[in-house]
């Protein structure tokens, strides 16, 4: 027994072995469970009862149009707001690469919106749509744009990119931070090489810049959709509640209501697994790109 | 038309044009960056009437402290978000700043044996624990709240430290990752060889080694554990409200009031924004971490 403590995969098991004890206490095991809650009927009104209902909830679910449009939703807000944070902060990268004075002090700025939390984010953007008496209506008048001030987040067909806006503001600096970072490890030579052959800035780009940014952009898609979809939640319980009409009810905020306002924990349950097996897809990929990302690195 | 290119392209680069373009982006890049935020700081120095003219006043012709002063001492109107905020942040530096140390102390340990050790299953393990850090807290905070619930840790400070320790403890662990690998083994070997145990190695040799690893994972987590508004949300009612959980609820609680709402939102961020502009290298190397060897 001594022995095995002091080999060195004895103590590697021992060194890990308290961290393994959290998070399978708290992440591993609370998923297991969530699958067996949502085989039941667990309404928190009623304790002691907790009928097995096998697959019911999950048929229930299936057939919900409700649910089925907050998916939707929810890839909208996906989909739009890691896209538009990626090139915009392809773009801001690609700039702050450049030389120019005070290029440390901007690049540092940079990691302003990441920093918030998303509350404060989602208050502050709130504040800045208010329908009267918005920073943005103020703005949109004294230009002309507007006549008059307008309640922005009251328009169903609107408010969920207002939504997505206040998110894209927090996420750019991350897709920036990652291209920044990435960029600085691209050989001057290589540019240097193709200025001699006479390659102008566009050709440099296409050809050497964005071949070599492919990997780390996939790796930001595939990390800023899990992360948006998780961050979902957090903004649109700021901004809009899931209003107005349900339309920015993201399917996060869709198992939050019926979880924690309805009070159904089983059918709730339910709902929080197919977003968690929607976020093992993603979950998948990313650790396959880490992997072949690292080989790669190891490799050069 | 690749000659005419590169004549294009040779006359831009000495033209001031080229730098005229590349300024005004710096420029619109700069405004994007910190406008909003801004217009948050003025709002909470503003006095109510200005902020809430049309259009309001950019810029305050009277700009006062008075909110940061009821907020934080107390005033006249304002004696209850006075002692909710002060409760709020001292709940959020219990739990963040605990949840902080327990993920250094056992994901740093953690994180060394990955790095360093061989034993069976380690890749195995180290993907899992990887990949938990995707799973959304929405998707596992029913079974939370029911053990929670059941364990009577609901609304205390030990159920919301032990949960955000673990949403928090993987990114530790990777972040880790990066700092023991730019450790070189000659050093551990050397000392191994004077007679040194492996714990022995591990607690006199390697870790004050990563000391200054272990600092920048530490600001990355406590800025995380800060900010994580969610949990905080289900597992609190009223005693360990955080301060993401108070600021939501400002505008319900004491009316419309902007120029109250705006302070408690600069307040709030005030020491995460101060940490990551501060410590920003460390910030970038922990986020971009494993991703990008640089």
């Amino acid at each position: 027994m001594k022995r095995w403590l002091t080999s060195s995969a004895g103590i590697g098991y021992l060194l890990i072995l308290p961290s393994l004890v959290v998070i399978f206490s708290i992440i591993i095991w609370p998923i297991l469970y969530s699958v067996y809650i949502s085989f039941h009927k667990l309404y928190l009104v009623r304790p002691g009862e907790f009928p097995f209902v096998g697959l019911e909830n999950y048929i229930k679910i299936s057939r919900s149009p409700v649910f089925w449009a907050a998916v939707g939703r929810t890839f909208y807000f996906t989909g739009v707001s890691v896209g538009v944070a990626i090139i915009l902060g392809l773009g801001i990268a690609l700039v702050l690469n450049q030389d120019f004075k005070g290029r440390a002090f901007v690049r540092g700025l940079i990691i302003l919106p990441w920093a918030l939390s998303s509350v404060v984010n989602g208050m502050m953007w709130k504040w800045i749509y208010d329908g009267s008496y918005g920073a943005l209506n103020g703005f949109l008048l004294q230009l002309g744009w507007i006549d008059s001030y307008k309640v922005w987040l009251a328009d169903p067909r609107v408010a969920m990119n207002f939504v997505v806006m206040a998110e894209i503001w927090k996420e750019t600096p991350v897709g920036v931070i990652f291209i920044l970072a990435f960029l600085q490890t691209i050989p001057s030579s290589l540019y240097e090489a193709a200025k001699v052959d006479g390659a102008s800035p566009w050709r440099r780009f296409r050809y050497i810049t964005l071949p070599l940014l492919k990997p780390i952009i996939l790796l930001l898609i595939v990390l800023k959709s899990v992360w948006a979809i998780r961050d979902s939640f957090d903004i649109v319980y700021m901004i809009t509640r899931g209003g107005p009409a349900e339309s920015t009810q993201v399917v996060t905020f869709y198992a939050y209501l019926t979880t924690f306002k309805f009070l159904r924990f089983g059918y709730g349950a339910a709902i929080s697994y197919l977003i968690t097996l929607i976020i093992l897809v993603f979950a998948v990929v990313y650790m396959r790109l880490v992997y072949t990302e690292t080989l790669y690195a190891e490799t050069i | 038309m690749r000659k005419v290119e590169m004549k294009i392209t040779g006359f831009l680069k000495h033209l001031p044009a080229y730098q005229v373009l590349i300024y005004t982006l710096v420029v619109l890049i700069f405004l994007f960056t910190i406008v909003p935020f801004c217009w948050l700081i003025i709002s909470s120095i503003s006095i109510k009437t200005e902020l809430l003219s049309v259009p309001p006043h950019w810029i305050p012709k009277n700009p006062t402290l008075r909110s940061y002063k009821e907020i934080l001492f107390g005033g006249t109107r304002t004696t209850r978000a006075a002692r909710y905020f002060k409760q709020a942040v001292g709940n959020s530096i219990i739990v963040a700043g605990s949840a902080t140390v327990l993920c250094l102390v056992i994901g740093s340990i953690a994180s060394y044996s990955f790095t360093r050790l061989r034993f069976r299953g380690r890749h195995s393990l180290l993907l899992m624990i990887l990949a938990t850090q995707m799973i959304p807290a929405v998707a596992i905070i029913i079974p939370i709240y029911v053990v929670m619930m059941t364990l009577r840790l609901l609304d205390t400070h030990l159920g919301l430290f032990i949960t955000y320790s673990s949403f928090v403890l993987p990114l530790t662990i990777w972040i880790m990752m990066g700092y023991f690998q730019t450790i070189p083994i000659d050093i551990e070997d050397a000392a191994r060889i004077d007679g040194c145990s492996r714990l022995g190695t591990l607690v006199r040799i390697v870790l004050p080694l990563a000391a200054p690893g272990l600092a920048a994972t530490g600001i990355f987590a406590f800025i995380v554990a800060w900010n994580e508004f969610f949990l905080a949300l289900i597992l609190t009612q009223a005693a360990v409200k955080t301060l993401p959980v108070l600021v939501s609820e400002f505008s319900t609680k004491f009316g419309a009031d902007y120029v109250m709402m705006s302070t408690g939102g600069v307040l709030a961020s005030l020491p995460p924004v101060i940490l990551a502009l501060t410590f920003q290298k460390y910030i970038i190397k922990g986020l971009t971490g494993g991703a990008i060897k640089g």
